[in-house]
């Protein structure tokens, strides 16, 4: 039985309930995610040139080193829990950028190692960011298959 | 039709009481008259699961220890909690030698608990029947919602679950305050599916149970001094009255344990939940003012919204529970 075959299904509640429900303040949540997301990106930039004229590093070596210290500093941020107070304040600022996926990753790791090495920690690992790879390869082998005919036709 | 309020002639009484929480509920308003309260949410042990068990036992025994008697007086021990298979009240129970019932109503355990463990001593059939209930923050959010230390945002209709356990001793006699009815509340759903807003999935079947309880025990809200529900939370305060307004009845004497558990602060948003909620400001801050005689009869309606996780996946609508019981001082 769905909700829309339910016969206690009250529409004029629902949409008071609507109607009166908190709304979330989309121009400070914007203003908050520009804030941090942003102060992200900064701090990505700067790794980079410091990779670049430091170690010399360049191309895709320097695009994954970058991506790697990212990855580094979200985790250890999620460990020592702050991660989590900072996705408070900047909402999709703290959850777009790399280090939130590693945010995602991380904490499911943590809060499931009670269940275990196996069935806990590796099983529950991609909770949260399974569906993210599943939906993000298919969506690039797609567009990579759109690609490779546009540039057939068009040779 | 067929009356869903029982009356107690006997007049079962709550003899002790006795509550624990958490550190953030510790700093509530509610923070001074919890008897105890957790330094750390983890209890000094390695899960949070553990650590709920840990509490619910704590508070069982205590309860029992603070009416003066000895465990061997129990005749059964009615708990529940919010996990899968309620297992923080039942493995609490294998600590104790007395028999162990185990309930489910969601956040309305404490209600229904209530009001078994009065029907039992009522019909002379047990003397001291102890109801818990306890619910922990981490074990829910982690059983509801999202790891602990993932980075999202709580959107702003949610609640927070409270850390904490309540627990209160039924017996037969005494000059304790004394549970009058018990009305038991029919499952409500009018079809709200957002499991963030359960305040608003919940107020419906709370303002059924109130308004068959009023008409059966033939009371309008002027007669009690109190109309405690158990956690509707900011909004779903606003919706219950809105509907018992509806039907013709004005509640201005209404208080939500969820929204005043919490100093309203962004992060809880509507306030407090969970089956620790209503146990935790009923057996502390309630039960004394009622020893003092400062609130003479009331009611106390426990709100549940009976949703699992995988129910919400499968878009299933949200059906609400509320029990109610009347004390008097």
């Amino acid at each position: 039985m769905t909700t829309k075959n339910n016969q206690n299904y009250n529409k004029e509640y629902i949409e008071y309930v609507k109607k009166i429900a908190p709304k979330t303040n989309e121009a400070r949540s914007l203003f908050h995610a520009f804030l941090v997301g942003g102060f992200i990106c900064l701090i990505g930039q700067f790794i980079r040139y410091l990779f670049l004229y430091t170690f010399g590093l360049f191309g895709d070596e320097l695009a994954g080193a970058t991506s790697m210290a990212l990855i580094f500093i979200g985790c250890v941020l999620t460990g020592f829990g702050v991660y989590d107070n900072i996705g408070h304040f900047a909402g999709g600022g703290s959850i777009v950028p790399i280090t939130g996926f590693a945010n995602s990753v991380c904490s499911p790791a943590m809060e499931f190692k009670s269940e275990g090495f196996v069935y806990g920690l590796a099983s529950k690992m991609f909770v949260v960011a399974g569906p993210i790879i599943v939906y993000g390869v298919s969506a690039s082998v797609l567009t990579g298959l759109i690609y490779y005919f546009i540039g057939i036709f068009t040779a | 039709m067929a009356k869903s309020t029982v009356f107690f002639k006997n007049k079962p009484r709550i003899c002790s009481t006795f509550t624990i929480a958490g550190p953030k509920e510790g700093n509530s308003l509610f923070g001074k008259y919890i008897h105890e309260i957790l330094k750390d949410d983890r209890f000094d042990e390695d899960t949070f699961e553990k650590a709920e068990c840990k509490m619910l036992s704590y508070c069982i025994e205590q309860t029992i220890k603070s009416a003066n008697k000895k465990q061997t007086d129990i005749n059964a021990l009615i708990s529940g909690d919010l996990l899968n298979q309620i297992i923080s009240a039942s493995f609490a129970a294998r600590n104790f030698d007395f028999p162990y019932i185990g309930v489910y109503n969601a956040c309305s355990t404490f209600s229904e608990a209530l009001s078994l463990s009065a029907v039992l001593v009522d019909g002379g059939y047990m003397k001291n029947v102890v109801a818990a209930t306890g619910s922990h923050f981490a074990t829910a959010e982690r059983q509801y919602r999202y790891p602990l230390e993932l980075g999202s945002t709580r959107p702003p209709q949610s609640q927070w679950t409270v850390t904490g356990a309540g627990g209160a001793l039924i017996t037969d006699k005494g000059s304790y305050p004394k549970i009058i009815s018990a009305t038991f509340g029919k499952v409500v759903d009018f079809g709200i599916t957002d499991a963030n807003n359960m305040g608003a999935a919940m107020a419906p079947a709370c303002c059924d149970t109130l308004l068959t309880l009023l008409k059966e025990t033939d009371t309008s809200p002027k007669d009690y001094d109190l109309i405690l529900t158990g956690d509707l939370g900011a909004l779903g305060s606003r919706l219950m009255k809105k509907l018992a307004k509806e039907r013709g009845v004005n509640i201005d004497n209404h208080c939500d344990c969820g929204e005043m558990i919490y100093n309203l602060k962004e992060e809880e948003y509507q306030g407090g939940s969970g089956a620790g909620c209503s146990a935790v400001v009923f057996s502390s801050y309630i039960y004394k003012k009622l020893m003092k005689k400062e609130i003479k009869r009331m009611i106390l309606l426990a709100t549940g919204a009976l949703l699992s996780s995988l129910s919400s996946q499968q878009g299933e609508s949200i059906p609400g529970i509320s029990h109610a019981v009347v004390v008097e001082a």
